[in-house]
């Protein structure tokens, strides 16, 4: 096994993450590109621990799982509430403090 | 490495689906995609614990959470193409090369050494060996985690939370609207009629036939009636004759005893 395959993998699906934030208008798949990023860095922890023999890359992945769980419930409650007031899930609709 | 090889363009392709694709239900559909196809890498890094957390919360919880939000908020709710800031899918698209490009450079000037290996940091199992360094090394994050835990789920549940500003309405309240609605503009205070069930088609978009052999506007759902998807009773009776041109030859012999198939005894005997 080479290490270098997974990490370049882990910052493709970054980068695609991270181009969707930018690009995409629906709140909701805003979010999905961030669970994206989340998961490609998981994958390089979970690599790192592989490459490096001991367990401390599966421990922090574990942990991003259990953020990125509670910043979805979270996220996800946000984006309703936004759309119940402005009737719109579009990240360009939720903008009250420009004005 | 043969698994590596298979899902990583499969990854690849589902997550560049996600910037392209219109509709967020397709969008979540390719998540998922990506989310199995790490699952099983997870597997194939000696990670059998987090392949199961992954499957189990990433692509049941977390995606049956955005598809749920997304039947909240409405399917049809497609991306607006419009761009806001002029330039923006250019410029957030030289980013992301730009990134990428640095992110690739950076890494193949880096050298990894050898792979170690887990098998003798999974001596007794990876779940075992996970939990003595959970509760161990990790324990004041792992307790931490449960105080961020009930956060979340108080937030969502104030976030979701709405205040009732009207008082509920009760049956007495409802039976007394629905008289008042007859008694004012004469509609039927009764329930709405159920679809109609004729002999070949009995699904919900099919409207039930009034005794003048007329159709009830009010036995279809209206998203139904405005998507057009409505089937009209008329045509289902023109099938009839194509159904029983279909079955002609079989309705002349259909009182004959069919000499073709063995009556019970025979079937006994051969037996």
């Amino acid at each position: 096994m080479r290490t270098e395959p997974y990490i370049v993998l882990s910052a493709i699906l970054f980068t695609i993450g991270c181009v969707g934030v930018l690009v995409r208008r629906n709140a909701i798949v805003v979010f999905m590109c961030v669970e994206l990023m989340l998961n490609a860095s998981n994958l390089a922890l979970v690599t790192f621990a592989k490459a490096n023999g001991n367990l401390e890359g599966q421990i922090a992945a574990f942990f991003v799982m259990v953020v990125a769980a509670a910043e979805v419930v979270v996220g996800l409650a946000i984006i309703m509430t936004i759309f119940r007031t402005r009737r719109s899930a579009s990240v360009d609709d939720a903008s009250l403090l420009k004005y | 490495m043969t698994a590596f090889w298979c899902l990583a363009p499969v990854m690849v392709a589902a997550a560049l689906g996600i910037l392209f694709v219109r509709k967020a239900v397709h969008a979540a559909m390719l998540l998922a995609v990506v989310m199995i196809s790490l699952a099983v890498l997870y597997a194939a890094l000696d990670a059998p614990f987090l392949f199961a957390v992954q499957i189990i919360v990433y692509t049941g919880a977390i995606l049956m959470l955005f598809l749920f939000v997304l039947m909240l908020v409405g399917v049809d709710a497609s991306d607006s193409v419009v761009e806001t800031i002029p330039g923006q899918r250019v410029m957030a698209a030289i980013l992301g090369l730009l990134l990428g490009a640095v992110l690739v450079v950076g890494i193949s000037q880096v050298t990894f050494g050898a792979v170690i290996g887990l098998d003798d940091a999974n001596e007794g199992g990876n779940v075992p060996q996970l939990a003595n360094l959970l509760f161990s090394k990790y324990v004041f994050a792992f307790e931490t985690t449960s105080a961020l835990l009930i956060t979340a789920a108080i937030g969502a549940m104030v976030l979701a939370h709405r205040e009732r500003l009207t008082p509920k309405e009760t049956q007495a309240d409802a039976a007394n609207r629905r008289m008042q609605e007859y008694a004012d503009t004469g509609r039927h205070p009764g329930p709405l009629p159920a679809p109609g069930v004729f002999a070949r088609h009995n699904a919900v978009d099919t409207p039930a036939l009034l005794p003048d052999g007329t159709t009830s506007e009010a036995s279809i759902s209206r998203v139904l009636a405005a998507r057009g998807t409505v089937r009209s009773a008329p045509a289902l009776a023109d099938d009839i004759d194509v159904v029983q041109r279909q079955l002609g030859h079989h309705d002349d012999r259909g009182y004959e005893p069919d000499a073709d198939v063995p009556t019970t005894d025979e079937q006994e005997g051969s037996k």
